[in-house]
């Protein structure tokens, strides 16, 4: 352990601010700002969304907050929407923010096991947000060849036009999967070695499995495309051909590369959203998880099979057709697990008494929407099928009714569910339902629209369909209009949790250590819980799930409570 | 109310990936409607009510891990039909290429397409080729073959009414086909990301009937004709 932790946590003096908040490597403090820089630019994030679709819904006219959005903003606007709101919002708010607070809260530990190189975790990716927002800022403007980075057109500045924009693109990313890296070993690290004692591989909260998990096949899937990240770099700035055809280069290693990663980065983010969703919905229907241990080793399968599927995403680049056969039966074959999973979580509700709070509300909504983001994949998996949606806005519904799930719906289910235990307070509930039904409703209204589009043909990343009489029809600009009103409402309606976030950060109403009777340890410590979490370390002696109880009196029964 | 959203079929494989997309619409329709009835329904059911605790299930036990078993097992079923319907689909599209009657030239670049017709000799590389930009133009019922490259960055051309789509690569030549079954006049897309001017390239397909068709050709090669002889004539 580092030499900046005290061996024991029984006696602390007190830090100035500096010191507390932005040199800090308790566990908390990172996990806290990971979340706040994750909010902050998902705000970034939104605003983006809301620039791009005006222009969308009433091309050419005059943004408010942003002015005229010419082709190369567009192009902007929309990569970096695609880059912040997967790299910058929800890898740090699911993965890194979660991680953080809850594993050493939920294993029964003190910290993590290498309290620095967390510490140096944040800074790095606090660099690369630097790094990124800079980009908007330097001559020829930000990056805007897509989140998914394609050369030649990102490897040459004569083809994208950003000189500086595309290399600090480049860098950002870059710099963002070395701070996620050492993340993630913490994460495993600390789960493998520093479980409370009695705490066996069973009784582990399945959100901190998910979260392992999730840091493993991260760890696995970011070599190559770190590697291919720096050749992109190289081609950028040195004038290397890696990725040019003319000297002997391949664009399309590119894509392997960045796939072979981008798919398990799809998993990355949506176990720890599942593994939030599983946790609420055992508290709220006072329910065992229903089947603990094949969804463990369901989740591993899904892991394994995450690494075959990424040709998927290439299946009309120009790969050997023949391949597609194979890529077609991989992916098909991910829906099972993933299928196993959510239907184990609806299983759990079963006999359950489920009682209708924020965060059980966000968790079912989390299965709701995401059903219809993981059977719209099926489309896209299959190789005959998606030669017309690739590339279409039928993807773009079909992923967003995924990644809005993972990283947003899941998201206020946790922040909603653990605040408390963050804060030491309670979020106002009224607040939080009205929240709620103001960002699902409008969600749907969103993206059902853009299904329709993209079922008729209409393509991606186009800033203008003017262009495209077959496009250019006034019933397609009719739903452009509605997906765009909706989302202008959506964006409203979260002014009403930052006001209840924050608000009841000040004036909430106390929390004490166990509001919802939970099993699970991070219920046993304070609310908030000190720096060093317990004065004594809790013992665990049974599984996190064991609610109603035949037999005993209260339907609760928390790990720490001996026999 | 979705009559203007509805793509026609004119190609002779549209057909089959439309009934891929029906038969996955029916399939996952059916496992999309049995989850969400359960979801909601036990949310119905089991709501909280005072006086009544919940159950206590494992779901580890063999009878209860038979109420997920059967349904994977149902849903890998489903997976392998799927697969077993599609493959031959985009082996028709993709893999098995039907002898051609013409073929067509098709360069992408920042930002436009151009097209490389043969003349009415039917052959490519001779001199009364005719080039155009911006708009494709073949005939009804007749195979063609399209050779597709790149003079920059990777572009993607798609002509929805075929349900065709193919990426353009620099560097290298890819070669797909069509038969189209109907005539009029659709878009074509650049569906991959090219730059500034990603979508400021539209360009348009026209499906002639034959003798449309010809009077086309015979048309431009008059001003092709007219365009290399002349000056060759000033000269004299």
């Amino acid at each position: 352990m580092a030499e900046s932790v005290p061996a024991t946590h029984d006696e602390h003096h007190e830090q100035s601010f500096l010191i507390k908040y932005l040199w800090s490597t308790d566990h908390k403090i990172i996990g806290m700002q990971y979340l706040f820089t994750g909010m902050f630019m998902a705000l970034i994030g939104g605003f983006f969304a809301y620039a791009f679709r005006m222009q969308l819904a009433f091309p050419g006219t005059d943004i408010p907050g942003w002015g005229l959005v010419t082709p190369p903003d567009y192009n902007a606007l929309v990569t970096n929407h695609g880059t912040i709101m997967i790299f910058w919002v929800a890898m740090p708010v699911l993965v890194a923010a979660l991680g953080n607070f809850l594993i050493p809260l939920m294993i029964g530990c003190d910290d993590m096991v290498f309290p620095r190189l967390n510490r140096l975790s944040f800074q790095v990716f606090f660099l690369s947000t630097v790094v990124l927002l800079s980009s908007f800022f330097v001559p020829g403007g930000a990056f805007g060849g897509a989140w998914t980075a394609y050369p030649p057109l990102s490897a040459q500045a004569a083809y994208n036009l950003t000189p500086w924009g595309a290399p600090l693109w480049v860098l950002a990313v870059a710099l963002e999967f070395v701070a996620f890296l050492m993340g993630g070993i913490n994460f495993i690290t600390t789960t493998m070695n520093s479980r409370a004692p009695g705490m066996k591989m069973h009784d582990i909260p399945l959100v901190v499995w998910m979260i392992v998990l999730a840091s493993i096949i991260f760890m696995l899937s970011v070599g190559p495309l770190v590697a291919g990240a720096v050749m992109l770099f190289f081609d950028q700035v040195l004038g290397t051909g890696f990725y040019d055809p003319a000297r002997g280069g391949d664009p399309v290693l590119w894509q392997h590369l960045f796939w072979f990663f981008g798919h398990p980065e799809v998993y990355v983010v949506l176990l720890p959203a599942m593994g939030v969703v599983i946790e609420i919905i055992t508290v709220f229907a006072r329910k065992k998880f229903f089947g603990y241990t094949p969804v463990l080793y369901t989740t591993f399968a899904a892991g394994v099979i995450s690494f075959t599927v990424w040709a998927h995403h290439q299946f009309i680049a120009g790969i050997d057709p023949r391949m597609a056969h194979i890529f077609t039966v991989t992916t098909l074959l991910i829906s099972v697990p993933i299928a196993l999973i959510v239907f184990c979580s609806i299983a759990t509700l079963y006999g359950g008494a489920i009682r209708f709070t924020t965060p059980m509300l966000w968790a079912l909504a989390f299965i709701f929407e995401f059903l219809l983001g993981g059977v719209t994949g099926i489309y896209l998996g299959a190789a005959g099928a998606d030669i017309y949606f690739h590339d279409s806005y039928f993807v773009l519904a079909h992923f967003h009714y995924t990644f809005f799930p993972i990283g947003i719906i899941a998201t206020f289910a946790a922040l909603t569910y653990w605040f408390p235990k963050m804060f030491g307070r309670h979020l106002n509930e009224t607040l939080g339902k009205i929240h709620f039904v103001g960002t699902i409703i409008p969600f749907n209204v969103i993206f059902i629209p853009l299904f329709i589009l993209g079922l008729a043909g209409q393509h991606r990343r186009i800033y203008n369909f003017e262009l495209f009489p077959d496009l250019a029809k006034p019933e397609f600009q009719d739903l452009r209009v509605l997906a765009t009103v909706a989302l202008l409402i959506m964006l409203i309606f979260q002014v009403v949790f930052l006001y209840n976030f924050f608000s009841s950060m000040i004036r909430g109403r106390k929390a004490e250590k166990n509001p919802y009777e939970a099993n699970t340890l991070e219920w046993t410590a304070e609310s908030p819980p000190p720096h060093g979490n317990w004065s004594e370390l809790p013992s665990v002696y049974r599984g996190p799930y064991e609610y109603s109880v035949p037999g005993r009196k209260a339907d609760f029964w928390p790990q720490n409570e001996p026999t | 109310m979705f009559e203007p959203f509805k793509v026609e079929a004119l190609s002779t494989f549209a057909g089959d990936i439309d009934n891929v997309i029906i038969m996955i619409t029916i399939l996952v329709g059916f496992w999309f409607i049995v989850a969400q009835a359960a979801l909601i329904g036990f949310c119905v059911l089991f709501r909280r009510r005072d006086g009544r605790k919940a159950r206590y299930i494992s779901g580890e036990k063999k009878s209860e891990m038979l109420w997920i078993a059967i349904p994977m097992a149902l849903i890998v079923a489903c997976d392998v039909y799927i697969a077993l319907v599609d493959g031959p689909v985009w082996a028709k599209v993709k893999e098995n290429l039907p002898e051609p009657d013409r073929i067509v030239r098709v360069i992408g670049q920042q930002w436009a397409w151009t097209f490389v017709h043969p003349g009415l000799d039917g052959k490519l590389d001779t001199p009364d080729d005719i080039t155009t930009v911006g708009d494709l133009h073949v005939e009804v019922n007749k195979v063609y073959h399209f050779e597709l490259t790149s003079r920059d960055v990777l572009h993607s051309f798609s002509i929805p009414v075929f349900r065709l789509k193919q990426d353009v690569i620099p560097g290298r030549k890819i070669v797909g086909w069509f038969e189209a079954t109907g005539t009029g006049t659709y878009d074509i897309q650049c569906t991959e990301i090219c730059g500034i001017g990603h979508g400021l390239m539209p360009a348009r397909i026209e499906i002639e009937t034959p003798e449309q068709h010809a009077a086309w050709m015979a048309e431009r090669s008059q001003t092709l004709l007219a365009s290399t002889t002349l000056p060759r004539a000033g000269q004299e």
